[in-house]
């Protein structure tokens, strides 16, 4: 926890990826939140950061587990040394 | 990065079975998955469009991208399917009774709008968004596109990734805010 109350970009950009995973504490999000007050190019991108995690939320994509991975490449290894 | 843009932009393309599962089959599974509505279906149809892209490799003529090639194999293996399941007809017919008698009024009920029910344009614009997301994955490099993947869409803990990876989270953290970036730009035009 930085006590410091000024972010650089670098921290900020940290923290904000943090924040899509809820994995940022209330004081990273403080003082992110006054970071981004003064600078816009962290506001843009926080802004940006959290409409991807939007837009993948929405989605509700889905994917295959490993194993299931696994299974379809075994039957596509057995097929290939055919 | 370098090697999926290679491949991208090349004027002809080749094909690399060994590579087909990991690059493929997320997006393969989304497609068919609003498709057929069946998990088991689903996986079974992929698999088989991989052995069929196996045994007709030779025909690949390179010019269409490996993934648009796997699909059209796809599409042919869901008709395939739906083909099947009509010639089944009146094996698996449901029944719905609403004229019982106790049951008098209640379908009434039953058939009012469900406050999670989503349009059928809500439902086709997710499964572009799904395929869109997908293709912008597979321009990032191979690695941080699957840690990128495991955090974000399966939502695998750090710790986790990191063992299996063998990285430290601060490595993850990079690797994300990179993806993360690389991802935001790529589906800015139509999503974002």
């Amino acid at each position: 926890m930085k006590l410091n109350m000024m972010f650089n970009c670098e921290e900020a950009g940290h923290v904000c990826d943090k924040a899509q995973y809820n994995e940022a504490s209330l004081w990273e999000k403080l003082l992110l939140t006054i970071h981004t007050l003064f600078c816009r190019l962290c506001k843009k991108h926080t802004k940006r950061n959290a409409k991807l995690t939007k837009a993948i939320k929405k989605s509700e994509i889905q994917t295959l587990s490993t194993e299931q991975k696994r299974s379809l490449k075994e039957h596509l290894r057995q097929e290939m040394t055919q | 990065m370098n090697e999926s843009l290679y491949n991208q932009h090349m004027p002809s393309h080749s094909l690399h079975p060994e590579t087909w599962v990991d690059r493929y089959s997320d997006y393969l599974y989304n497609y068919t998955i609003v498709r057929v509505n069946d998990h088991i279906v689903a996986q079974d149809l992929i698999s088989e469009t991989f052995l069929a892209g196996l045994k007709s490799k030779k025909n690949f003529k390179g010019n269409a991208s490996e993934r648009t090639w796997l699909i059209a194999i796809l599409k042919r293996k869901i008709i395939d399917h739906y083909r099947k399941k009509n010639s089944k007809k009146g094996q698996a017919e449901v029944h719905i009774n609403y004229t019982d008698d106790d049951m008098e009024g209640d379908w009434l009920e039953e058939r009012v709008k469900d406050p999670y029910y989503k349009s059928a344009e809500d439902k086709l614009e997710n499964s572009e968004l799904r395929l869109a997301i997908l293709e912008c994955l597979d321009t990032l490099d191979e690695r941080h596109a699957a840690i990128f993947k495991m955090k974000t869409i399966d939502n695998f803990d750090t710790e986790a990734i990191c063992n299996e990876y063998n990285i430290t989270p601060s490595n993850l953290w990079v690797i994300i805010h990179r993806a993360r970036k690389a991802m935001a730009n790529c589906l800015e035009k139509n999503w974002l």
